[in-house]
């Protein structure tokens, strides 16, 4: 249902990337793989009716025939209805009882990118100082996916980035010094550790959000996406560290860290501070001040946590 | 020891435990923090102090039951593996 949107939300970026024309081209061609599988049960079907046709043309012509054709046909065919009856509740239930748990359809726009998307962005967090509109396009109240635009949150990059950060963390603890310290239930326990400070981190943001009441779009899933680009920051400090030592890890931390300070605040600033901005009326002082602060907090501890946890790792 | 999720679960049971404790006559009331204390005028937007009101409240009315059953699950958990 998304890719609908997609398509339409490309149509202005045609021009840009010709590429992307093929997309909502794609599109019948995305329900190919149904086209199949409908193919194969009309084809089915098609034998059934071959066989009713054959049956019913050769009534009149040969009595028993026709009558075990009669018999079996209605049953077969009654038999399959209900079975894609039966099927078809079940895979409604499935569905309904599974979006109820996991908003799934939230998710799956969460992981709609593509390999440009994911190297801009990328290279946005390297370098974020020349990117000039970070503000996230809208089709129609929707959000544009990330696939289409590069300041739109996506857990792709965070996931990923989580995983490798423990297979790094665990390959720095095993390639360390004189004293092995690797063992497989470290790996248990630093993901524990870095999944504890990363729901502690949103934790904290949301009481504060609901403390300082700033009605923003900013849902729990996009904290998670924005909280998890930093590790992109502490893998490749991490991987410096072993490769050229403690100034390496500290030289490229360093940088990390500057970059995703600026990368946060001027991505988080329009999220929690355009709502009074764009109220028009003259905000009062006190409360946009704590929104800045907020900001400001949300943003200075990314460089922190980076270094709490990737600091026992080089040494 | 690490900051694992299992200390994170067990901070936020000792956290909203410490909420559901607080008394609405004993302690509230006495610092000016009372269910009638600091209600805004209408249409003014609520501020940090009558927030956090609201959301020990809160606490106090939902978490009463669900707190009792949490705690002695953990208090068997400790006793076991403790």
């Amino acid at each position: 249902m998304y890719t609908a949107g997609l398509a339409a939300a490309g149509t202005p970026r045609l021009r840009k990337w010709p590429s992307k024309r093929r997309i909502p081209v794609s599109q019948p061609g995305m329900a190919d793989p149904h086209q199949l599988f409908d193919d194969t049960s009309s084809a089915q079907s098609r034998g059934y009716g071959a066989q009713r046709a054959a049956g019913g043309l050769g009534y009149p012509a040969s009595s028993t025939s026709s009558q075990a054709a009669f018999l079996a046909d209605p049953v077969s065919n009654m038999a399959m209805a209900y079975g894609s009856s039966l099927a078809a509740q079940g895979k409604e239930l499935v569905d309904k009882n599974i979006d109820r748990f996991i908003p799934v359809t939230k998710l799956k726009y969460y992981f709609a990118v593509d390999t440009v998307y994911v190297g801009k962005k990328l290279g946005l967090l390297i370098f974020p100082y020349l990117h000039q509109d970070w503000e996230v396009q809208y089709q129609q109240d929707t959000p544009v996916a990330p696939r289409f635009d590069v300041n739109a949150p996506d857990l792709y990059i965070p996931a990923m980035a989580f995983i490798t950060y423990i297979l790094v963390a665990g390959l720095a603890l095993g390639t360390q010094d004189s004293a092995r310290r690797f063992s497989p239930d470290l790996l248990g326990l630093q993901a524990s550790s870095a999944l504890a400070w990363l729901a502690l981190e949103v934790l904290a943001i949301l009481l504060s959000l609901y403390l300082v009441t700033i009605n923003t779009d900013l849902t729990t899933i996009d904290l998670v996406a924005f909280l998890g680009y930093k590790y992109v920051g502490m893998i490749s400090g991490v991987l410096m560290g072993l490769l050229f030592g403690k100034t390496g890890y500290y030289l490229v931390l360093g940088w990390f860290c500057i970059s995703i300070f600026v990368f946060m605040i001027r991505t988080l600033r329009l999220k929690i501070l355009a709502e009074a901005a764009a109220e028009g009326v003259p905000v009062r002082g006190a409360r946009n001040q704590l929104r800045m602060y907020l900001t400001m907090a949300v943003a200075a501890a990314q460089p922190l946590l980076m270094y709490w946890l990737t600091f026992h790792l080089v040494r | 020891m690490a900051f694992t999720l299992y200390s994170l679960l067990q901070a936020a049971l000792l956290c909203v435990n410490a909420i559901a404790v607080l008394h609405e006559e004993r302690f509230l009331k006495n610092i000016g923090w009372g269910t009638d204390q600091g209600i805004g005028g209408f249409g003014e937007e609520p501020g940090i102090k009558s927030q956090l009101m609201n959301l020990i409240r809160s606490v106090r009315t939902v978490m009463r039951v669900p707190l009792i059953i949490v705690n002695s699950i953990a208090i068997v958990l400790l006793l076991l593996f403790g």
